[in-house]
C-alpha cells in the first residue's frame, strides 16, 4: 500500500519535559517520526514544550512550536496551521492524553483533523481499565482478577471471591501511596481502611496478587494490511511487583520455552487486533506464574514507549521511525530494513547477543523516601549494555551506571541484613544477590527470598564463582575467561590489589583485547551496512575502522538528576556539525533512551560503558584525530585527565583549564589574580573547624563535601545545630573529604551566562536571570533570557567578566559562568569550561545552535569564519522553567535548595515577560489559580514593600487573602484587608484545615532559616498532596502574579521557532 | 524416554573440542553432550527458541547445527516437543550451553539429553564469526572432535572424504520403515490423510490431528496405488532432509498422484512436487534456517513470519506458469516459497506452516488444505 496522498500536513505531538517515566526516549521517537514523515514530503508541524530536545531543532519540522502542551494551545496551533492529521503516538502518555482531550472537547472534529497511528476508540480501550478487561475477556485473554471497592464490606466480598494474597491500591493517591499486600483478612481490613481514607475518591482497587510472577513484555507492530510482527521480547529480571521502568530487564526473553513464547506471541497478535491499533507499535506486558505457567495480560500501551525505545536499541529495528511510516499508510514489507538495506521491515529481528537494561535511581536526593521499588516508577535514567552472554552484559551494564561500581562488586551486605535486602526490591538488591552467593547461599535460598528466576541467579552465581577464582593477572587463559564474563579491568584490579593500569598493561601484553560485533537485526544472516557496535571478547572483529578523518564524541551515560537530555542534545549537535564538515563522527554512549544512541545520528555508534577502559579500547582501535569530552556533562569530563595522560588527543579546552576550574585552590589563585569577587569561603576538615569557618564567614553558609558533583549533599545551613546535623550527613556522602564552606548570598539575584570561545575571540551566547533568589541550584531555577530587571551596568559587568574568564582559562568551545549580584556587588559562584545544561535552551531562544558552533570551533574553525561575532539579539522573552518529580516522592519537602531535584524543563516565550512566564508554568503543568483565597505567610526579611505590592495586586485580581498573625499584622498595617488564619500548632481550624477544605487556592510561604523550613514543611507537603500552588520566594511570587494576570485573559501569542528566528 | 539424567548442578569437566570446517578453519571450544567425532554439513539457525524441536527435526539429518543465539538450553528439554523420537542432527554448536534449565516444563538439561542420545556438541566458540563465515563462503562440511591434538590436515582430509549433501538421498535414512497410524485425539475423525514420510516432523501430524484428521504415515517408497486404493481424502508430502533431486522414486510416485487426490507439500515435499511438475531445484548458498523469515502470500498481500529449514530451493523459472501459480515468495531474497497447480488440487510451501519451532502465522495453510479437500470432494460428487 503506498503512502497516503490525502494527507499533506501532519502535527506531531512531543512529550514535553523530562519527567520520571517519560524521558529522552520520546525525543528519540519524536525525532525519528519527524524525520521519517518529512522525508515522505509531508509538511510537519511539531509541538513540544521542551527546548532541550533534538526534535525541536528547527530543521526537523516545517513549523516548530515550543509551546505548552495544553488542549487550548494545541487547538490554537491547529487553527493556525490546519494540519490534516495528528500523530499522537510518539509523544508518550502526554501525546496520548492531549489527543484524547482534543477529541473529547470536539477540537478534532471542529477542525477536521484525523488521528493517525491509533484512533480514539483504540486508545480508550487500551487505557481504560474496565474496557480493557472486557476486551481481553472477549478474546479469551486473562487479566488479573480485580475490582474496585468503596467500602470494607465490598473489599471483603472480593477477597472471598478472589482469594489471598491481594494487592490493594487506593485510587488517585500521589505516587501510589497507601497501597499494600494483604495475606489475610486482618491485613486486608487494615490496608483497605487506610486506603479508603487516603483516596480522595474513597475507592481502592483490590486485585489478585501476581507479585513474584515472571514479567515479560512484547513490542508489537501492526500495519494497515494487518501484518503483525513482534520486534522484541523482553524479560524482567525483577519479578512482578516492581514497575518495569524500575526493573532490570533483559532482551530477548530467556526462560520461556518455544511453545510458551509462541503462545504469548499469538496472544499479543490477538490483543493488538482486538484493541484496534491499526498501525504502529504497541507494548504488551504479561505475567507468567512460574509454578503453573498460567499467563495473564497486565497492560497494553497503544503507542511507542520507553520499552519500544529500548527494543529499538536492543535490536537495531527503529520502531518509532517505522511506526510513523505505517501511520502514513505504508505496510511493513514496503519499508526496507535500515541495517541490511536489502531485506524488508516485515520480519522479526533476531539477536545473537544479550541486552541488559539497568535503571538508575536518585534516592540520594530524596532522603525522606525509602528506596523501595514498587508499582510506581521512581528511576530517573537507565543504562543498557550488550554482551554475548548475560554475565557480560550485566557487568557492563552495572559499570555503565556510574554509581561507583566496576561490575557486580560486593557491597558487603551484613549477614543480619541479608534476608531483608533480598526480600525487599531496592536498587541495591542486585548487589545483595551477589553478596548472598559470596556468603555461600544457594540459588534456591536466594530464589525463595527474591523470586528472581533461577536462570538469572545461576548466571550471577557463576560470576561470583569466577570472582572467587581471580588471583594474579598474568595467566592469559584465566584473564580471557574473566573478560568474557564481563569483568572490567578495574574490577580485576580491585580483586587482585593492583591498579587498573596494571591490569590493562598485563592484558595488553597478553594480547587480550575486545573485539567489536555489529547489531544487525538478523544474527549475521545478512550483511550489516550500519556500524552499530558493541564490545565483547571473541575471535572476530567486525569494527572495520575507516581511514577517514574522524572524531570521537563521548556521551553522557544514563540520565540522572543534573545530567540529562540537555547534554545528549549537545553531543548530537556536535556529531551533526562535524559530520557536516566532513568528519566521520563516532559516538560512544550507553543510554538507550537517547537520540545520540540512534545508529542514524553518527557515522559510527559504539554502545559501550563510558569508563576509561572501554573508551581507551575504542580510541586505540579507531585512532581518531580528537576526542570530545565537553558535551556530555560530568561523565566524559571525569575521564579527561586519564585520557589525556594516556596520550589520547583531546579537543577543546585543555584538561589543565578544566582542572583549574574544578580545583578550588587553583581557581582561588585565578580569581585573585584577576581580582574577581567570590563569596567568602573556607575549608573544614573537622566539625570544630567547620564551626570556626562558618563563624568567621557568618551564617547562613552553603556547605558541601569537596569532590561531589551536581550539588550532591549541598545545603544551606543557618546555625550551629543545623551544621552539626549536616556534618553527619556529609561524612556519609563523601567520607574522608573536607567540607567546603561558602558564604550564602541570601536574597541575591543569580545569573547564568553561557559563552563560546575559539581561543581568540569570546562571544556571549546568552545571559539568563534566575527568577528565584540565589541558593537554589541553577538547574532548579526558573530563568529568563534576556534579563528583565538587571541594570545595563550590571549586564555589562557580567559580559566583561565572562570574556575575561574565558580568556584566562583559554577556553576553546563552551563555558558557563554563574554569577550573583548582592548589594551592587558581582560575585562569581562557579565556572564550568564545558557545555552547560542551558545550552539547548539558549540555542532555542537565540536561534544559534551553540553546541554545533562549539564543535566546529574545536575542529579548528574560528568563530569569525562561522559568522559568530557578537551576542545574538533576543526578541521578546524566553523563560525556562524546571519540572520536579515530587509527585513520585510524596514524603519529600518541595522546598528548593542547592541540591538539584528537577528532572526536566520547559520553555515559554512571548513578547512580554508575564506571558512567557505564564506559558513556561503552563508547560511545566504548574496550575496557577486564577482566583480564590491566597494564604500569605512570609518571613521577617520579606516583610517589605514588595509583599504589600503583591498583596494589593492579588486583591485587584479578585483574590481574598488570609495570613498568619505576623504577616497579617504587617499587611493590615499597610492598609490591606487580610483575614487571619491559625498556624497548625496554634489552634483549629488552622491553615491546613482550610487547605483540606479546599478553601485555599494559592500559598505564598517564604521560610527563612532552617528551622522555619522544618516548621512549614507540613504546609508544603499538604499543598503538594492537594495540588495547591505553593510559592516559596517573593521573586517567584511576583512573576506568578504577572502570570496569573496573563492567564486570566488567556494566552494570546503563539509562534513557531521558524517565525521567531526568521531573520 | 530420555533415559537416566543428571539433575542438579554437577557438570562433569568436559574435554576441549574443535569444530573444523572443510576449508581448514578451526574453532576451539569445549565439548558438551557426547564426545565422539561427528561430521556433517555446518548450517546455522537464527531461532531464539526451539533448540529441541530443531535438534529432533529429521530434516537436519547429517547437519551440524549452529545456533546463533548465544545461550542455548535455558529452559531444558521436554518430551512433548520432540519432532521425532530422538535428535537427528549430526552435531550442535552453541556459544554457551546452559547446564541447569529453568522452566517448570524442563525434564532434563540439554547437555544431559545430548549425552544420553549420543549427540556430540561444542560450546564456547565464536558462533557469530562462524555464522558469518558460512554466510560469506556458503555451507561447508565440518567436524566436531574432542581429539584436539590431531593434526588439522588429517581432520580436513577426513571431512573432505565424507559425502556431500548434493546428490545424496537422505530420505531413505529417515523415513519410517513401515506404515503407522497417528491418531492422537481424533475421536470420530472427519477425514483420513496419508502422509508420505520423507522425514516428517511430528507437529505436521499434530496439525492434521487438530484438523480432525486420522493420519496414516507411509514409508517414502510406498507405491501410490496403495494410497489411492485406501481412499484417503488427501495426501501430505512431508518435509525431509537433503537434496530432493536424487529422491527420484518420490518424484515418480508424486507424479502419479497429481490430479488423483489433493496434495499438500511441505518443504522437501514442496521441492519434490516442483520436480514432479517438471521443475528444477538448486542449492542455496547457505539456506534458510530460522523463525523470522517474511513470506508474502501473493494472493492476499499479507506477510507471514515463517519457520524455515531448507538448503535447496525450487527454481521458479523452471516451472511452467501455465500449470503453476506462484503463491508465496520470500521477501528477504525473493526465492519461491509456495505454489499451487492451476488445475489440479496441488498446493505446496517451502517453509514450515506447522512451526515447531517458530511463529504460528501459517497454521491457516492446514485449513486451506482441508478446504481444498472439501472442494475436490464436492467437485467429484
Amino acid at each position: 500500500m503506498p503512502k497516503r496522498t490525502d494527507l499533506r500536513s501532519i502535527l506531531v505531538i512531543g512529550s514535553g519535559p523530562i519527567i520520571i517515566g517519560q524521558a529522552c526516549e520520546f525525543d528519540y521517537s519524536g525525532t525519528q517520526a519527524c524525520k521519517a514523515l518529512k522525508e515522505e514530503g509531508y509538511r510537519i508541524i511539531l509541538v513540544n514544550s521542551n527546548p532541550a530536545t533534538i526534535m525541536t531543532d528547527p530543521e526537523f519540522a516545517d513549523r516548530t512550536y515550543i509551546e505548552p502542551l495544553t488542549p487550548e494551545v494545541v487547538e490554537r496551533i491547529i487553527e493556525r496551521e490546519k494540519p490534516d492529521a495528528i500523530l499522537p503516538t510518539v509523544g508518550g502518555q502526554t501525546g496520548i492524553n492531549l489527543a484524547m482531550a482534543l477529541h473529547e472537547n470536539g477540537a478534532l472534529q471542529r477542525h477536521n483533523v484525523e488521528l493517525i497511528g491509533a484512533n480514539y476508540e483504540a486508545i480508550k480501550t487500551a487505557e481504560d481499565r474496565q474496557l480493557f478487561k472486557e476486551c481481553m475477556a472477549r478474546i479469551g485473554s486473562e487479566c488479573a482478577r480485580s475490582g474496585y471497592a468503596g467500602s470494607l464490606a465490598e473489599a471483603e466480598q472480593f477477597a472471598s471471591e478472589i482469594g489471598y494474597p491481594l494487592v490493594i491500591r487506593p485510587s488517585f493517591t500521589l505516587g501510589g501511596q497507601g497501597g499494600g499486600i494483604a495475606y489475610n483478612i486482618e491485613e486486608l481490613r487494615a490496608i483497605v481502611s487506610r486506603g479508603l481514607d487516603l483516596s480522595p475518591v474513597h475507592r481502592v482497587l483490590v486485585e489478585e496478587s501476581v507479585i513474584g510472577w515472571k514479567e515479560f513484555e512484547l513490542e508489537v507492530m501492526r500495519d494497515k494490511a494487518d501484518n503483525v510482527i513482534i520486534v522484541c521480547s523482553i524479560e524482567n529480571f525483577d519479578p512482578m511487583g516492581v514497575h518495569t521502568g524500575d526493573s532490570i530487564t533483559v532482551a530477548p526473553q530467556q526462560t520461556l520455552t518455544n511453545s510458551e513464547y509462541q503462545a504469548m506471541r499469538d496472544e499479543a497478535k490477538r490483543i493488538i487486533r482486538a484493541i484496534g491499533v491499526e498501525t504502529g507499535g504497541s507494548n504488551i506486558q504479561f505475567a507468567v506464574d512460574p509454578k503453573t505457567g498460567r499467563r495473564l495480560v497486565i497492560e497494553m500501551n497503544p503507542r511507542v514507549s520507553r520499552s519500544s525505545a529500548l527494543a529499538s536499541k536492543a535490536t537495531g529495528f527503529p520502531i518509532a521511525k517505522f511506526a510513523a511510516k505505517l501511520a502514513a499508510g505504508y505496510t511493513l514489507d514496503e519499508i526496507p530494513n535500515d541495517i541490511t538495506k536489502k531485506t524488508p521491515a516485515s520480519f522479526e529481528p533476531t539477536l545473537d547477543y544479550v541486552v541488559v537494561k539497568i535503571p538508575r535511581f536518585a534516592f540520594e536526593k530524596f532522603r525522606n523516601t525509602d528506596p523501595l521499588l514498587s508499582f510506581s516508577m521512581q528511576s530517573v535514567g537507565e543504562a543498557m549494555a550488550i554482551g554475548r552472554t548475560f554475565n557480560e552484559a550485566l557487568q557492563k551494564g552495572l559499570r555503565s551506571l556510574e554509581i561507583g561500581v566496576a561490575g557486580l562488586e560486593t557491597r558487603h551486605t551484613p549477614p543480619e541484613r541479608m534476608e531483608k535486602m533480598l526480600r525487599t526490591p531496592t536498587p541495591e538488591r542486585i548487589f545483595a544477590i551477589g553478596d548472598a552467593f559470596r556468603a555461600g547461599m544457594s540459588v534456591s535460598e536466594v530464589y525463595e527470598l527474591t523470586a528472581v528466576d533461577p536462570w538469572f541467579l545461576r548466571q550471577m552465581r557463576e560470576i561470583i564463582a569466577i570472582e572467587k577464582s581471580i588471583a594474579g593477572i598474568n595467566d592469559a587463559k584465566a584473564l580471557l575467561h574473566w573478560k568474557r564474563n564481563g569483568f572490567s579491568d578495574r574490577q580485576i584490579a580491585n580483586l587482585t590489589g593492583r591498579t587498573e593500569r596494571d591490569v590493562r598493561d598485563a592484558r595488553h601484553s597478553l594480547g587480550i583485547r575486545p573485539v567489536y560485533k555489529r547489531v544487525d537485526t538478523c544474527a549475521a544472516e545478512f550483511e550489516a551496512t550500519t556500524p552499530y557496535l558493541y564490545s565483547t571478547y571473541e575471535t572476530e572483529n567486525e569494527a572495520e575502522p575507516t581511514s577517514r578523518r574522524k572524531v570521537i564524541i563521548l556521551g553522557s551515560g544514563p540520565n540522572r538528576i543534573g545530567q540529562g537530555i540537555e547534554f545528549d542534545t549537545c553531543c548530537v549537535h556536535a556529531s551533526f556539525a562535524l559530520r557536516g564538515i566532513g568528519f566521520e563522527t563516532i559516538m560512544v554512549n550507553c543510554n538507550p533512551e537517547t537520540v545520540s544512541t540512534d545508529y542514524d545520528t553518527s557515522d559510527r555508534l559504539y554502545f559501550e560503558p563510558l569508563t576509561l577502559e572501554d573508551v581507551l579500547e575504542i580510541v586505540d582501535l579507531e585512532k581518531p584525530e580528537g576526542v570530545i569530552v565537553q558535551f556530555g556533562g560530568q561523565t566524559p569530563l571525569k575521564l579527561a585527565n586519564a585520557l589525556a595522560a594516556a596520550g589520547v588527543p583531546m579537543w577543546g579546552t585543555s584538561v589543565d583549564s578544566i582542572d583549574i576550574a574544578e580545583d578550588r585552590e587553583r581557581f582561588g589563585a585565578l580569581v585573585k589574580k584577576h581580582d574577581i569577587l567570590v563569596p567568602e569561603h573556607g575549608i573544614a576538615t573537622s566539625e570544630a573547624e567547620a564551626f570556626r569557618v562558618a563563624q568567621k564567614i557568618g551564617y547562613p553558609v552553603v556547605v558541601r563535601p569537596s569532590y561531589v558533583l551536581g550539588g550532591r549533599a549541598m545545603a544551606v545551613v543557618y546555625d550551629e545545630t543545623a551544621m552539626r546535623e549536616y556534618i553527619g550527613y556529609a561524612v556519609e556522602a563523601a567520607p574522608g573529604h573536607p567540607i567546603l564552606v561558602d558564604r550564602f548570598l541570601e536574597d541575591a539575584i543569580e545569573l547564568d551566562v553561557d559563552a563560546i570561545s575559539d581561543g581568540n575571540d569570546v562571544v556571549i551566547a546568552g545571559v539568563m536571570q534566575h527568577i528565584e533568589e540565589a541558593g537554589i541550584h541553577s538547574g532548579d531555577s526558573t530563568c529568563v533570557i534576556p534579563p528583565y530587571i538587571i541594570t545595563q551596568r550590571d549586564q555589562d559587568r557580567i559580559r566583561r567578566r565572562t570574556v575575561e574568564l574565558a580568556k584566562a582559562l583559554k577556553v576553546v568551545g563552551l563555558m558557563n559562568v554563574q554569577y550573583a549580584i548582592l548589594k551592587n556587588e558581582l560575585y562569581v559562584l562557579e565556572v564550568n569550561p564545558r557545555a552547560s545544561r542551558t545550552i539547548p535552551y539558549v540555542s532555542k531562544a537565540t536561534g544559534v545552535p551553540f553546541a554545533k558552533v562549539a564543535a566546529r570551533v574545536m575542529a579548528g574553525e574560528s568563530l569569525q569564519s562561522q559568522g559568530i561575532t557578537s551576542e545574538p539579539r533576543v526578541e521578546g522573552y524566553f523563560v525556562k522553567a524546571p519540572v520536579f518529580p515530587f509527585n513520585r516522592f510524596p514524603k519529600e519537602d518541595t522546598i528548593l535548595g542547592p541540591e538539584m531535584k528537577s528532572t526536566g524543563e520547559v520553555m515559554g516565550s512571548s513578547p512580554t515577560f508575564g506571558e512567557a512566564y505564564a506559558k513556561a508554568l503552563l508547560g511545566a503543568q504548574v496550575k496557577l489559580p486564577l482566583g480564590g483565597c491566597a494564604f500569605i505567610s512570609v518571613n521577617d526579611n520579606d516583610k517589605r514593600q514588595v509583599v504589600i505590592d503583591l498583596a494589593r495586586e492579588l486583591r485587584n485580581l479578585g483574590f481574598s487573602l488570609i495570613a498568619t498573625a505576623g504577616t497579617r499584622e504587617f499587611l493590615t498595617g499597610n492598609g490591606i484587608e487580610v483575614g487571619l488564619v491559625a498556624k497548625v500548632h496554634e489552634s483549629r481550624p488552622n491553615v491546613v484545615d482550610r487547605m483540606i477544605n479546599r478553601e485555599v487556592s494559592l500559598i505564598i510561604n517564604t521560610p527563612l532559616g532552617r528551622s522555619a523550613h522544618y516548621d512549614d514543611t507540613y504546609i508544603r507537603k499538604t499543598a503538594l498532596q492537594l495540588g495547591i500552588t505553593c510559592l516559596t520566594t517573593l521573586s517567584a511570587t511576583t512573576a506568578c502574579v504577572e502570570a496569573i494576570r496573563v492567564l486570566r485573559e488567556g494566552v494570546s501569542t503563539i509562534a513557531a521557532l521558524q517565525e521567531q528566528h526568521a531573520s | 524416554m530420555f533415559g537416566p539424567f543428571r539433575h542438579g548442578y554437577n557438570p562433569r569437566p568436559m574435554p576441549p573440542a574443535l569444530l573444523v570446517l572443510e576449508d581448514g578453519t578451526v574453532y576451539r571450544g569445549t565439548s558438551f553432550g557426547a564426545t565422539a567425532d561427528t561430521i556433517g554439513e555446518v548450517v546455522f539457525n537464527t531461532s531464539l527458541t526451539g533448540y529441541q524441536e530443531i535438534a529432533t527435526d529429521p530434516s537436519y539429518r547429517f547437519q551440524i547445527v549452529v545456533m546463533t543465539y548465544p545461550h542455548i538450553g535455558n529452559y531444558g528439554v521436554e518430551n512433548i516437543v520432540q519432532q521425532s523420537d530422538a535428535p537427528q542432527v549430526a552435531g550442535f554448536v552453541v556459544r554457551d550451553a546452559i547446564e541447569e534449565p529453568s522452566n517448570l516444563h524442563a525434564e532434563a538439561s540439554l547437555s544431559a539429553y545430548f549425552a544420553a542420545t549420543n549427540i556430540s556438541a561444542i560450546q564456547g566458540i565464536d558462533t557469530r564469526a562462524l555464522t558469518r563465515r558460512i554466510r560469506n563462503e556458503g555451507a561447508m562440511r565440518g567436524m566436531i572432535t574432542t581429539r584436539a591434538d590431531r593434526p588439522i590436515d588429517d581432520i580436513v582430509a577426513e571431512i573432505r572424504n565424507a559425502p556431500s549433501m548434493s546428490g545424496l538421498d537422505l530420505v531413505q535414512r529417515v523415513s519410517t520403515s513401515s506404515k503407522y497410524d497417528f491418531n492422537e485425539n481424533a475421536a470420530g475423525a472427519k477425514r483420513r490423510i496419508a502422509v508420505y514420510d520423507f522425514g516428517v516432523k511430528r507437529d505436521i501430524l499434530r496439525q492434521l490431528t487438530r484438523q480432525n484428521c486420522d493420519v496414516t504415515v507411509f514409508p517414502a517408497q510406498t507405491d501410490p496405488r496403495t494410497i489411492l486404493d485406501a481412499k484417503f481424502d488427501g495426501v501430505l508430502l512431508s518435509n525431509g532432509p537433503g537434496d530432493p533431486e536424487p529422491v527420484t522414486y518420490a518424484q515418480e510416485n508424486i507424479r502419479k498422484l497429481i490430479g488423483q487426490i489433493p496434495l499438500f507439500g511441505i518443504c522437501l515435499g514442496h521441492q519434490l512436487l516442483g520436480l514432479a511438475l517438471g521443475g528444477r531445484t538448486y542449492k542455496l548458498k547457505f539456506g534458510h534456517r530460522g523463525g523470522n523469515h517474511p513470506v508474502k502470500d501473493l494472493r492476499s498481500g499479507r506477510v507471514e513470519i515463517t519457520a524455515q529449514n531448507h538448503g535447496f530451493s525450487v527454481d521458479p523459472d523452471s516451472l511452467s506458469e501455465n500449470d503453476v501459480e506462484y503463491t508465496h515468495i520470500n521477501l528477504n531474497d525473493q526465492t519461491l516459497e509456495g505454489f499451487r497447480h492451476r488445475r489440479e488440487p496441488v498446493v505446496a510451501v517451502q517453509y514450515h506452516p506447522e512451526a515447531a519451532p517458530g511463529p504460528h502465522d501459517s497454521f491457516y495453510l492446514f485449513d486451506d488444505f482441508m478446504r481444498m479437500i472439501e472442494e475436490w470432494r464436492v467437485s467429484r460428487d
